[in-house]
């Protein structure tokens, strides 16, 4: 077992027993549940527009040579200087050189759940900088030296009271439980960061090939700030953030507000073209774009889980998982949770240190009922476990299967089979539970059904 | 018409008396019943686990057990799924893979061939009780069987369906992931059962006996009043 996976079962075995957190998310997600439905309904075809955004995300990432090229070809004729990086740590190095170039000390940031991935925090920590979280929930967590709960509620998990907290202890404020109250607290605390900060970075939803454009949706206006008050900004996204036209925001838009956080649009969405232009009077003298590979374009070689490219992180999947209702976003120890982080963190991070989130579902098909672009997600669990075990069977397990199928395929076997566990069932109940139960993993918190006398197939040879 | 009746292993072995009750009612509208006896499991758990070549090798057998069958009712949406939509994927690209396809074709899950197959909505059952009904996973989102089993229910005599607010929430069974990890299982069933309770239901009915299996297990450990019972037992009580 890898170590990812000793801490992964560590944590769900608190977690899952955990009711006070259960009762948290199930209070949270339910008003984001009925906001949700009441977005969908205003779209005219919800399933429709579901098979559209498919359809042009497909297009995207399937030509995304193509896409990205326009992009960047755009990009580059208003002077936006466009980086290329393979991996986490050259794009590590990217931004940190830039942050040499400009003798910046302090960074002021916008959620990115990229920069999260390449731990890019720790990084320019360690360089000596000082980095500030404007996200209202980033700065939460960052203020609890946390990783993000949640790809879209970064704070999900902590009540106000235990905010107000937080507050109290880190920023010395008065205590309050008003939610309106707490977010001027941390907005006076952010409000003079970007006032000096002396570079901004940000994250993309969707980058638009068509106008070179990349588009920011948010509530708080802190990633406008962010883009704007710096003299220099810099955007770290994913390769696959590409849109090929302007007009598919009108979908996207919509609908990743309405997957999202269950509104029709989210307050403020904003476009971004390329620094100051001559003659404009506001805006970053210098804006570097850091396209981030990563590994992407090896999911994007695997034509079965290709679509896993077409995700926009709404984070739906993630409300509607009842495993991740009951384990909570941390236990899962890497940045994207949830069906798409299980589905994607194997080829992001190593299948066989991360096959166990794979293996840790029920299978149930609920995010990839909900997806709003279609991905396939529980399937792709299910291929990722075939993969798993293609490249590495466990022994035993294999062995059991391979018993298990000898005996199935012998009725007489089958029958005798049955037979012994009938015969060992009063055995059972005596060690029930215990460290001697075979059935411990079943028994410890849940009854055996009592095997009946005469099984079906018993009945019906009688009956004959 | 000629019937061939595929018991899940465990309806076999625990759960006889689903079995047997889909025997009477399907000889009870006057079609001929096959099971064949050499059909121990569809091959879902080594499937499931990630272990192809152990599944076709339960599944090669099943699928020759099958192939001459006029229609093929499973009593479980889990299983159903399985041989309906799984053994295509698993048989792809081999021999079988144009049985499979056949197969699959002619495959029915018990609920869904009554109303969908058959048109049958009323098979004079009475059950005096109030009830609530669990969605299945694999019945509900791999086969997309959502109205059948309250079509039926709706005309059982004396019983009251009253749906609970996670009728669609997975369980936490799961197959071997209810042994995998039984606490995350366990939470899962917790959720579940919570929400059934809540409709003041005497019984949770369901069309997979593996999701009761695992309630059922559930709330017999806590000592809750609820039972749990496979929806073929209630349409066959007259
Ligand atoms: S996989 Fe689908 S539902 Fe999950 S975050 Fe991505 S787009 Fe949203």
């Amino acid at each position: 077992m890898s170590t990812f996976a000793a801490q992964f079962l560590k944590h769900a075995r608190v977690m899952s027993g955990d009711l006070r957190h259960r009762k948290i998310i199930r209070t949270a997600l339910g008003n984001y549940e009925i906001a949700r439905d009441q977005r969908q309904a205003a779209f005219q075809d919800w399933q429709g527009a579901r098979q559209l955004a498919a359809v042009i995300k497909w297009e995207a990432v399937n030509h995304l040579d193509k896409y990205l090229e326009q992009f960047v070809a755009k990009l580059e004729a208003r002077g936006t200087k466009v980086h290329w990086a393979s991996t986490g740590d050259q794009a590590r190095e990217i931004i940190l050189q830039i942050v040499r170039d400009k003798k910046a000390r302090s960074i002021i940031k916008s959620k990115a759940m990229t920069a999260e991935e390449i731990h890019l925090n720790d990084a320019l920590e360690k360089a000596g900088l000082n980095v500030v979280e404007n996200d209202l929930g980033e700065f939460i967590v960052q203020l609890r030296h946390e990783a993000p709960y949640h790809i879209v509620f970064p704070s999900m998990h902590l009540t106000r009271g235990e905010i107000s907290e937080l507050f109290q202890r880190e920023l010395g404020s008065a205590p309050t439980n008003d939610p309106e109250e707490l977010t001027m607290i941390a907005r006076r605390v952010l409000r003079k960061k970007y006032l000096t900060a002396d570079i901004g970075i940000t994250g993309a939803n969707f980058a638009i090939a068509e106008t070179g454009m990349i588009s920011i949706t948010e509530n708080e206006g802190n990633a406008r700030l962010t883009a704007a008050l710096p003299k220099t900004m810099v955007t770290l996204m994913g390769i696959e953030k590409v849109l090929p036209k302007l007009a598919d925001l009108a979908l996207f838009l919509p609908m990743l507000a309405t997957m999202g956080t269950g509104q029709q649009i989210t307050c403020y969405n904003t476009m971004y073209g390329g620094p100051r232009q001559p003659g404009e009077s506001d805006g970053p003298e210098e804006w570097h774009i850091v396209l981030l590979d990563n590994h992407r374009t090896e999911l994007l070689a695997d034509a079965e889980q290709r679509d896993a490219l077409h995700c926009i992180r709404c984070g739906a999947c993630l409300n509607v998982c009842p495993i991740f209702r009951n384990v909570g976003g941390h236990t899962y120890g890497t940045t994207y949770s949830g069906p798409i982080g299980s589905v994607i963190t194997p080829h992001l991070r190593g299948l066989q240190d991360w096959k166990h989130l794979s293996n840790a579902s029920s299978l149930c098909g609920a995010c990839t009922q909900t997806c709003p672009v279609k991905i396939d997600l529980h399937h792709h669990l299910l291929q990722n476990r075939r993969n798993a075990v293609k490249g590495k069977p466990a022994f035993f397990e294999r062995l059991a299967y391979q018993a298990f199928g000898f005996v199935a395929n012998r009725p007489a076997l089958w029958s005798i089979a049955k037979k012994l566990g009938r015969l060992g069932q009063p055995l059972q109940k005596l060690v029930k539970g215990s460290a001697l139960d075979p059935a411990k993993a079943w028994t410890q918190t849940r009854d055996l059904p009592p095997q009946p006398k005469e099984s079906f197939k018993d009945w019906w040879t009688n009956r004959k | 018409m000629t019937i061939t009746l595929f018991i899940p292993c465990f309806v076999d072995a625990l759960f006889p008396c689903a079995g047997i009750s889909m025997v009477q009612i399907l000889e009870g509208l006057g079609h001929k019943v096959l099971c064949p006896e050499k059909i121990s499991c569809c091959g879902q758990p080594p499937f499931n686990s990630g272990y192809w070549d152990e599944a076709r090798t339960v599944a090669a057998p099943v699928l020759e057990q099958l192939k001459d069958a006029e229609a093929v009712v499973i009593g479980s949406g889990s299983c159903g799924a399985m041989v309906k939509k799984f053994y295509p994927e698993l048989f792809a690209s081999t021999p079988q893979a144009q049985l499979a396809k056949q197969i699959s074709s002619r495959t029915w899950e018990f609920s869904d061939f009554l109303v969908g197959k058959l048109g049958i909505t009323d098979l004079g059952a009475k059950f005096p009780h109030r009830v609530t009904f669990h969605d299945g996973c694999h019945g509900l989102r791999e086969l997309g069987i959502k109205k059948s089993p309250r079509i039926l229910l709706g005309h059982v005599q004396g019983l009251q369906l009253v749906e609970m607010s996670e009728a669609e929430t997975c369980c936490g069974f799961g197959g071997t992931f209810a042994a995998k990890f039984p606490m995350i299982s366990t939470a899962m069933g917790e959720v579940k059962c919570a929400s059934a309770a809540e409709t003041g239901a005497e019984y949770i009915v369901s069309n997979d006996s593996s999701c009761l299996m695992h309630l059922q297990g559930l709330l017999s450990r806590q000592g809750k009043p609820i039972k749990t019972i496979h929806l073929a037992e209630v349409l066959a009580r007259q």
